[in-house]
Parts: C-alpha cells; sequence; structure tokens
C-alpha cells in the first residue's frame, strides 16, 4: 500500500483528523494534508509557515541591481559617447535601467523560490480529485503494513470521514 | 455554514466558473470569426504597408508620430487596468476584489503585448526590430542607455514579465481543478499547467507569500512604466511636451483608462457568462468610485498643465495651446474634456445614475477621451514646433486606422479566447472568500490600533 487517507467535508473534522494521528504517534512531516484553498483558520493550515522567500527576494533585487550597474558601466565606459555635455557614465538616465532590473531580479528570485520550495512540477502518489469539489485530505504516505487497521480506524473515527487507500 | 453546505458551495462555484471552459456555444464561434476577422484584415493592411513603404501612411515630417504612437501609449496606459488595481487591492485585502483580480490582470497582459508590438508596427522595416535590444552590434557599439526609448525596453519588458507571472500563478491552482474536472487531451494539457498543484498547506503559504511580494514589487513597476512613457515626450524639446507633470498626469492617466477597461469588461463578463452570482453591483459600485476619483484626478492634472501654460505665455507654446483649445484640433479636445471630465462625474457622481450600465456608458466614454489625449498630446504638437518651417498636418490614412481600430478587436478576441481556457474569475480565491471565518479579521493591538494587516 503507497498511501492511506480519508476525505473530510469541512476544517474542522480535517483538523481533528490530524490531532488523532499525532496522537497515535505520526509526526507533521509524515502527516499529508491537501485542501481545494487556503485555511489559515485552523491550526493544520499554518504548518510550513516559516519561510526565507522575502529575503531571497531582497537577494534577487541585488543580483538584477548589480546586473544592471555592471551593464551600463561597462556599456557607456566601453564606447564614450559625448552627448550634450553629459557625463559618460550618467547616474539619472542609468538609476532607471538599475530600478527595473532590481525589481525584475526581485520578481524572478520569487517564483523561483515558489517553484522550488512549493515542489511544483514534482509529482506525488497521495492525491484525490475529490479535493477540487471542497473535500479536504489527511492522510500517510507508505505507512507501516502493520500500522494500517489503526489507520484506518483513526481516520475513520472522525465524523463524515470517507477511507480510501492506495 | 455547515460542511454540507460548504461542499456544495465549492461544488457550485466550480461548476459556474467551469461551464465556459467545458460548453462553447455558436456564440463563441460567432465572435471569434468576427474579431478574427477584422484581425485578419488588420494584418493584411500591415503587410500592405511593410511591402509598399510607409508612404501609404500619413506619418510624414514633420509629424512622425501619429495613429501608432497614440495606440502605443494608449495600450499601455490600459493596461494598468489589471496589475496595478489587483495588486493594491490584494496589499489591502479588499475582501471585493476576489471576482474582480483576474479579469482585471488579463487586461494588463494583453493590453501590454498589444501596446508593446506598435514600435514594431511603427517600423519600416520591422525585421530589424531587434535593433531596438540592448545588445551591441557588431562593432560593439551598444544602443544609449540614456535614451528614453531604451529605458522603454527595460520598463515595459519587466512590466510585462511581472503581469505574466503575477496573472499565472493564482492559475496554477485553478488548473488543478480544471485538471481534476476532464477528461482526455483536455486533462493531459491542464495537468502540466497544473504543475503538480495538490494544494498542501506548504503550497498555499508559498503561493500566498509569492503574490504578497509581487504585489508590492509590481506597483512601483507599473508606476514607473507609464512614467518612463511620458518621458518619451517630456524629454523632448518640444511645444508643451517639456512638462513635470507629465510623469504623474501619464500615469493617472493611465490607471483612469484602465479602470475603464475593467469596467467595460466585467461588465460583458457577467451579461454574457452569465455570472451575477459573482460579479455584484457593488463589484461595479467600487469602481464606478474609483472611475470618479480619477476622473477628478484627470481633470486637475489637465487644468495644471493648461495653467501653467498659459502663464508661462512661451510664443511656441501658446501656438500648440491654442490650435488645441478653439482652432483645428478644439473639436477633439473638448470632446476629450466631456467623455474623460463631464461624462464620468455626471454618470458616477449622481448617486441614482451610478448603475452598471451608466459605468458602462461613463467607462466607454473615458476609453474614447483617453485616446483623443494621448492623440491630442502627440500630434498638434509635433505639427507645430519653434519655427514655422516645421510645421505641417497629419492626416491618418485607412491603414493606419485599419490597424489602430483592429487592436480592439485583437483585444477582445484575446480576451474571448482566454475566457475558454481559463476560468475567468479565481476558483480558490473566491471558495476562500466564500469561508471566511470570523478569526481571520485581524484584532487591533496597542501597536496596530486599527488591527494588524496581514502582509
Amino acid at each position: 500500500m503507497k498511501a492511506i487517507y480519508a476525505l473530510y467535508p469541512d476544517g474542522q473534522a480535517a483538523q481533528q483528523a490530524v490531532n488523532r494521528l499525532r496522537a497515535a504517534g505520526f509526526a507533521d512531516r509524515e502527516i499529508t494534508i491537501l485542501s481545494p484553498q487556503p485555511m489559515e483558520e485552523y491550526e493544520f493550515g499554518r504548518r510550513d509557515k516559516a519561510t526565507w522567500m522575502w529575503w531571497i527576494a531582497c537577494g534577487g533585487g541585488l543580483v538584477g541591481m548589480a546586473i544592471a550597474l555592471g551593464l551600463t558601466w561597462l556599456t557607456e565606459t566601453s564606447w564614450p559617447i559625448d552627448v550634450g555635455g553629459l557625463p559618460i557614465f550618467a547616474w539619472w538616465p542609468n538609476l532607471i535601467i538599475v530600478f527595473e532590473l532590481t525589481m525584475l531580479g526581485a520578481i524572478v528570485a520569487t517564483v523561483a523560490t515558489l517553484v522550488v520550495t512549493a515542489r511544483l512540477g514534482r509529482s506525488s502518489v497521495l492525491y484525490d480529485p475529490e479535493v477540487s469539489e471542497g473535500k479536504i485530505l489527511v492522510g500517510i504516505e507508505d505507512p507501516p503494513d502493520t500500522a494500517v487497521p489503526d489507520l484506518k480506524t483513526t481516520l475513520g473515527a472522525v465524523r463524515e470521514a470517507l477511507v480510501k487507500t492506495i | 455554514m455547515n460542511s454540507e453546505g460548504r461542499v456544495r458551495t465549492d461544488q457550485r462555484i466550480n461548476s459556474d466558473l467551469l461551464r465556459p471552459l467545458m460548453q462553447t456555444s455558436w456564440r463563441f464561434y460567432l465572435l471569434v470569426a468576427i474579431f478574427g476577422g477584422i484581425v485578419a484584415a488588420a494584418l493584411i493592411g500591415w503587410t500592405s504597408q511593410v511591402t509598399r513603404g510607409f508612404g501609404i501612411t500619413g506619418i510624414r515630417w514633420p509629424v512622425y508620430w501619429g495613429f501608432y504612437v497614440t495606440s502605443f501609449v494608449f495600450w499601455i496606459g490600459i493596461s494598468h487596468a489589471g496589475t496595478l488595481i489587483s495588486a493594491i487591492l490584494r496589499l489591502v485585502n479588499a475582501e471585493w476584489r476576489r471576482p474582480v483580480t483576474r479579469c482585471a490582470e488579463v487586461i494588463t497582459v494583453f493590453a501590454l503585448m498589444i501596446g508593446a508590438m506598435f514600435p514594431i508596427i511603427h517600423l519600416g522595416r520591422p525585421w530589424l526590430a531587434f535593433w531596438l535590444f540592448p545588445y551591441p552590434s557588431e562593432r560593439m557599439i551598444w544602443p544609449n542607455f540614456r535614451s528614453p526609448l531604451v529605458w522603454d525596453f527595460f520598463a515595459i519588458n519587466t512590466y510585462l514579465t511581472g503581469s505574466t507571472l503575477f496573472l499565472f500563478l493564482p492559475m496554477i491552482p485553478d488548473f488543478a481543478v480544471v485538471r481534476d474536472k476532464s477528461a482526455g487531451l483536455r486533462h493531459r494539457i491542464y495537468r502540466v499547467l497544473a504543475l503538480g498543484w495538490r494544494g498542501s498547506p506548504k503550497q498555499w503559504h508559498r503561493l500566498e507569500t509569492a503574490m504578497q511580494i509581487m504585489a508590492i514589487a509590481i506597483i512601483p513597476v507599473a508606476v514607473s512604466v507609464h512614467t518612463i512613457v511620458s518621458f518619451d515626450f517630456s524629454m523632448a524639446p518640444v511645444p508643451m511636451w517639456q512638462s513635470t507633470v507629465f510623469g504623474p498626469y501619464f500615469v493617472a492617466g493611465a490607471i483612469f483608462s484602465g479602470i475603464a477597461a475593467l469596467l467595460i469588461a466585467m461588465a460583458v463578463l457577467r451579461r454574457f457568462l452569465h455570472l451575477e452570482e459573482y460579479l455584484h453591483p457593488v463589484h461595479f459600485e467600487n469602481l464606478g468610485k474609483l472611475l470618479l476619483m480619477m476622473a477628478l484626478l484627470w481633470g486637475y492634472f489637465v487644468f495644471n498643465e493648461r495653467l501653467v501654460t498659459y502663464y508661462g505665455n512661451r510664443p511656441g507654446e501658446m501656438a500648440v495651446f491654442w490650435r488645441t483649445q478653439r482652432e483645428s484640433f478644439a473639436p477633439l479636445y473638448w470632446t476629450m474634456v466631456t467623455c474623460n471630465f463631464v461624462l464620468p462625474l455626471v454618470l458616477m457622481g449622481i448617486r441614482p445614475f451610478r448603475t452598471i450600465t451608466s459605468c458602462v456608458i461613463a467607462s466607454i466614454g473615458v476609453v474614447i477621451g483617453m485616446w483623443l489625449e494621448r492623440f491630442l498630446i502627440i500630434v498638434p504638437s509635433l505639427g507645430h514646433k519653434y519655427l514655422p518651417y516645421s510645421y505641417g498636418i497629419y492626416r491618418p490614412q485607412p491603414v493606419e486606422i485599419l490597424i489602430a481600430g483592429a487592436t480592439f478587436a485583437a483585444m477582445t478576441l484575446l480576451y474571448v479566447l482566454f475566457a475558454k481556457v481559463v476560468p475567468i474569475i479565481s476558483i480558490w480565491e473566491l471558495k476562500a472568500g466564500e469561508h471566511v471565518p470570523s478569526t481571520l479579521i485581524p484584532p487591533a493591538t496597542q501597536e496596530h490600533p486599527l488591527g494588524e494587516l496581514h502582509l
């Protein structure tokens, strides 16, 4: 068996299921929860909230800024053209390029972090299309064979649970 | 809401919002045929312009910027509808934004794509368009980074990239819904687009955090884009162009026309996709008020620009001033003032008049008025510079009128096709809005007397 899970009609039932799994000795990282929308009002919906994404976005912005400064400096000094007596490396117009590439760097870094940390583009065994219909999935991937009967009982003990296996 | 009711609401939202994707009526094919036909006609016109040369247009010395650059500025302005409005509403956590954001974000992406085409259409040899890109020539000469046209390249491409990602990211969970509700080829396509989305708490957190960061980043980029477009004019020694007010004036005008475009799109979607349950009168009410505020702001900027020119009383500028106020361009000027100021003031300012129909009428007026505004900034000034030897007249030719007009058909066509393949209202955001618990309302604290803002 690859996974055992149950579908619940609301967050309260899913929270109870999560609590029961914890009481049965399963760690948070072993419990899979899937919901059709963010459910931060429940404790399980606030798991894994800590992220470095803000700092990585700032880092991306700095990289973009460095590229812009390098690009403008190198290009303007390697072929110096006097335009109306303006400095060869003129800060005011270059700030526009610097600003745009800084923001672009932050945006690209944010999206890259999202793709990597949210594990987008990677397939997973445990999923049920019923989640799209509003159900909340709580389950365990690769459960030990000996624990399966107890897991069925634990997950099924919550009201309106629909227990399934893969 | 009980659990059964919650699941039923989710199913109803899925069914209503996926209906346009799953069912295709004859109206869809008719719309595609009509607007596709207009776009095809414009393509033929453009091909003719390329093969026969720019002589078939009315663009000639001294007015080198006509309908094409007017349309470029206009469409870049319309693009401010989406990402900027959506980002602001997301940041202030406005609950009523949920059905509106995607309709708006789509306008941004398509308007930018159309706007960005005009510098290429405006080229006599469009196959050399890559010369605009910032890369060195074979003699290692780079484009001049001190030129506003190079700033345009960076600003528009940053905004287009950011807006496309800003539109795409919240579509991923909705692609997963379509994936789960479809079969065959459609299932395979949406499985790829959904990027393996499952809806774990971690994925939701990361997505929401990414959207917050992008909202913060995209707002100054949006403002910068139209400011930089205004620099194309205000950096040039042309009468009535060299103005310090042009940056904010252009940004205000862009947001103004963007809101108008959004209102029109929402009304059309509501009517033809039967989205009355999702796009409520309150959405039109709120955006209508915003349109009114922007009309007042626009009026303030126009007054500011005119008054300063009038007091400056420089001959070169006053000549252009009077051309627009009471000479050859006066009919267009006063039509612009009526469309952009009088019409929204009456229809949106007087409460009993503020209905969905009047929102659409005012918005159509604003779109026309804003196009005229761009035209009146460009053509009268170029045709009447400081010295008499550079006076000239611009007469748009059929090919220009066809291409400029066809961009409206292109916008509609792209919008219709998009609504056919992507839920035009964000399904997951709408579901989340249906189940907002009271615990999520931020409590007031000593540091945040109005309640902590969750960014």
